[in-house]
């Protein structure tokens, strides 16, 4: 009798995979490149450095302590002398000075609070990190944007390539596609600073201590997750060794 | 039926291992809810030490600094208000401050670092209330003519000498605390920290 | 056991019924012997809404509910939910045992229903547990729209905004009800504080009553079981069934291994999965409600979207009302005639181990349909997913207005007069 309900989930199983065919439509996916996500230390840290440089100039991480960062191994110190550059406390939220109010009049969108973006970012197209892995590389001139850059995965940003210095200036060849989306073709016309590799690595830093920022707790819940298994696979063994026990009496 | 009877010893055995791991995974369970009930981050940065610039703070006069949502009183004692402290040596209940309610650096006469300044709790040891400031000596405050300056406590009328040292048959058990602190500079205190915890 | 703690049990059984309630609930409570996998999921829900009104408590110390901005420009309700996730000491995973418990309360209360279906539990004499259970299902859903708004985040405020109007949907006294539960003119402070009274104290008071209920029901008439066969009809010279056995210990050690099985399952999603793919906690949240931007594609949580594809597939107006009101009408009627299950099926036979094949193909066609239309609730509509819906709407709701038809033309096999016990 048992059988009959396996069949039946089986048949239903089938039908099931079919049922995807119905979301090809779903819209054209953007290419997201897959972002190396590192937890070491030292590119956290690294990505620290770039987070306080680059980013907070405009972005806040509202709900994040600077003395949080010791859990990357930086000290209190560490990170008194490299990353705080005003006279807040060490264990002050990373807010900054601009005004959500103002900043709103100056680029007609608040600048967003970066604490959760590579949460928020996260689609059915890629993680969170992969898309901010590709948007913070694929910034590309632009003469018509006010700021003189566009950006791929991103149409129309009103942020300016933060980050020009480094990477050096892109150009854009733009192909028309017969069903009205865009092809992009990437090409550095000025180099920055940074060779292509060390922009990359530059930017998978930075991208990585965006997804710590998102979730500081990430990997000391795995590791607890690891422990709390193992114990409840003993448990179960326990538990269902008992069960077997008193079943026995049961005819 | 009864479960009793045939409580076989491996049965015995396997309820008492089950019930043993269950038990320490039940505790285990407990850990975050418990741990959420103690001091956030945020009130961990709130209670963190803060620098009190004492420069202006003229003989006799007293300043209260906030430091963990308490108030923490700095009182720049004149060489009058430390000879009253022998005074009333003898009419407080523990005028060598045996009981540890100092870091080890002011368990002296005059109860502080620096003799000079006082540095103090401004709590009663009593059920919590903030003493008043009754630094004058005299009947001024309306202590009484004998009244040597120090602090008294409205809740319950306790009443304390200019070292934070409790009078004898008060409520008070003890004296007043002495919170762990440190000179960054002559006139620059750090309250909240002395850099031995 | 000793005299003393004899003499105690004694005095406290001439004021209270302890020892008869332990006996007619535990140790005297006979259970059919052949319960299989699906009967867990009765014990389970029971346990995950202690995991929910206990991580609930202790969310309600940290969690504000509040929707004006903090100094940062962000809400503060949202704030608050971030403050728990990183500030709080052990909030993160008090947070995510609660938002994977809401996940997994739907899980297992679908199982167990299905159980229900399965076996014909609903069958008399147990109208009033379905009916009970059904209530508690619907409550259950009003419990987990009132929580989604609490983080304050994109798919919560605008999640909360599409529900709330289709309450306005309703002719004459649609817009002004809408009005009622909004408390302002948009989803706002005043919504999120209402929500969070409801969510907090009033749901869950009514549904730990309904559980209460739906508890003492099934141990008035006793436990169905995978032959469907009446236990009580066979006692032994004591009375007691000869195919029951006592609930304790046999189905607490039982239970146990269910329990510890769900756990395991549970902590991974808790300590691997927390999002969920982006089902359990959906990306757009962690964006801060914005009342000025709707997020490019909405969708509710995946255990409403069975019901949202069923409100979504309407799009003809009725008797001059228009396509929105008849879509409510079809969503609630949906959960609703559940409920007239006991009365809709008129099978001689009870499980679905002795019903005929028409009702089998039916169960079959319904589970499909139903996660057809769970699967299109999160995407968006085109006409072709609304045409697949419209279908699936239809067979859905076919399985029950002609279950009193087919179910007394199919074939059944006799049913057995003990149960099958291997």
């Amino acid at each position: 009798m048992t059988m009959n309900v396996f069949k039946t989930l089986k048949r239903f199983a089938a039908v099931l995979l079919f049922v995807p065919s119905l979301a090809l439509a779903a819209g054209a996916a953007v290419h997201l490149d897959r972002a190396p996500v590192s937890t070491d230390p030292a590119a956290l840290q690294h990505g620290a450095k770039l987070f306080v440089n680059y980013c907070m100039g405009c972005h806040s991480a509202s709900f994040m302590r600077y003395n949080m960062m010791n859990s990357i191994g930086l000290t209190d110190q560490q990170i008194r002398d490299n990353l705080m550059f005003t006279g807040e406390r060490v264990g002050d939220l990373m807010k900054i000075s601009m005004r959500p109010s103002e900043s709103k009049v100056w680029f007609g969108k608040a600048p967003p609070d970066l604490t959760l973006i590579a949460r928020q970012r996260a689609s059915g197209d890629g993680s969170g990190a992969d898309w901010l892995y590709t948007y913070l590389r694929q910034f590309y001139r632009d003469d018509q944007r006010p700021t003189g850059w566009n950006n791929v995965v991103f149409a129309n940003v009103g942020m300016p390539h933060v980050l020009w210095e480094l990477q050096g200036e892109q150009v854009a060849k733009v192909t028309e596609n017969a069903d009205g989306t865009k092809s992009f073709e990437l090409s550095l016309a000025s180099p920055g600073t940074l060779s292509v590799e060390e922009f990359d690595k530059a930017v998978a830093d930075l991208v990585s201590y965006l997804v710590w920022l998102g979730e500081p707790v990430a990997e000391k819940r795995k590791t607890i997750g690891v422990f709390v298994l193992l114990f409840l696979a003993g448990l179960f063994v326990l538990s269902y060794a008992l069960k077997k026990n008193y079943w026995r009496d049961i005819h | 039926m009864s479960v009793d009877q045939k409580m076989d010893s491996s049965r015995r055995t396997l309820l008492f291992a089950t019930s043993a791991v269950g038990g320490v995974a039940a505790v285990a369970t407990a850990v975050p809810f418990v741990a959420s009930l103690s001091p956030s981050a945020r009130a961990r940065a709130a209670g963190a030490p803060v620098e009190a610039d004492i420069s202006k703070l003229a003989p006799g006069e007293l300043m209260t600094v906030e430091w963990r949502g308490k108030p923490v009183w700095v009182l720049r004692r004149t060489p009058e208000m430390l000879a009253s402290l022998e005074r009333t040596a003898d009419k407080v209940s523990d005028p060598e401050s045996a009981v540890p309610q100092q870091p080890p650096y002011a368990t002296n006469a005059h109860r502080s670092i620096n003799p000079e300044y006082m540095v103090m709790v401004g709590i009663c040891t009593h059920l919590g209330c903030s003493p008043s400031s009754k630094v004058a000596a005299g009947a001024e405050g309306g202590m009484g003519a004998d009244w040597a300056g120090g602090f008294f406590c409205p809740c319950h009328g306790s009443t304390f000498d200019l070292a934070g040292r409790v009078f004898k048959s008060m409520p008070a058990p003890t004296n007043l605390e002495v919170p762990p602190h440190k000179y960054l500079a002559d006139t620059m205190l750090l309250i909240g920290d002395d850099g031995k915890a | 056991m000793t005299t003393k703690s004899q003499a105690l049990v004694n005095w406290i059984d001439e004021r209270f019924p302890l020892t008869s309630s332990i006996k007619g609930h535990l140790t005297e409570y006979y259970a059919p012997k052949n319960f299989n996998f699906w009967y867990f999921f009765g014990s389970l829900a029971l346990l995950v809404l202690v995991i929910q009104i206990v991580t609930g408590i202790f969310l309600v110390m940290h969690y504000k509910p509040d929707g004006t901005l903090n100094s940062a420009g962000i809400p503060v309700a949202f704030a608050s939910v971030e403050y728990i996730m990183r500030e709080v000491p052990g909030g993160w995973l008090i947070r995510y045992l609660h938002s994977t418990g809401a996940s997994a309360f739907f899980v297992v209360v679908y199982l167990h229903m299905f159980r229900g279906l399965l076996y014909g539990s609903y069958r008399k004499p147990r109208e009033l547990i379905w009916i009970f259970g059904t209530l508690i299902f619907l409550v259950l859903m009003a419990e987990a729209f009132m929580g989604y708004l609490l983080p304050w985040g994109q798919m919560s405020f605008w999640g909360a905004q599409v529900i709330i109007n289709l309450f306005s949907a309703i002719p004459l006294i649609g817009p002004d009800l809408a009005l009622m539960i909004r408390g302002d003119y948009v989803i706002g402070d005043a919504t999120l504080n209402r929500f969070f009274a409801f969510h907090v104290i009033a749901v869950p008071l009514i549904l730990i009553g309904l559980v209460a209920a739906h508890i003492i029901a099934l141990h008035e008439v006793g436990s169905n079981n995978p032959d469907g066969v009446e236990i009580k009809k066979k006692k032994d010279a004591n009375g007691i069934p000869l195919d029951g056995i006592p609930f304790h210990p046999y189905y607490t050690v039982k239970d146990i291994v269910g329990v510890v099985g769900f756990l395991i399952l549970f902590s991974a999603v808790v300590f691997f999965w927390p999002e969920g793919g982006g089902y359990f906690l959906e990306y757009n949240n962690f964006i801060p409600a914005d009342p000025l931007t709707t997020p490019l594609h909405i969708a509710p949580v995946w255990y409403f979207t069975p019901f949202y594809s069923v409100l979504r597939a309407v799009t003809y107006p009725l008797f001059g009302i228009d396509a929105k009101f008849w879509g409510v009408v079809a969503m609630g009627a949906s959960v609703v005639i559940i409920a007239f299950l006991p009365w809709l099926d008129r099978s001689p036979a009870k499980s679905i181990r002795y019903k005929g094949p028409i009702f089998k193909a039916a169960l079959v066609v319904f589970i499909i349909s139903f996660f057809i239309l769970g699967y299109l609730g999160v995407l968006p509509p085109t006409p072709m997913r609304t045409l697949v819906a419209q279908i699936c709407s239809v067979l859905y709701f076919a399985f029950f207005l002609l279950m009193p038809w087919y179910s007394k033309l199919d074939k059944c096999k006799p049913e057995p007069d003990r149960v099958n016990f291997k």
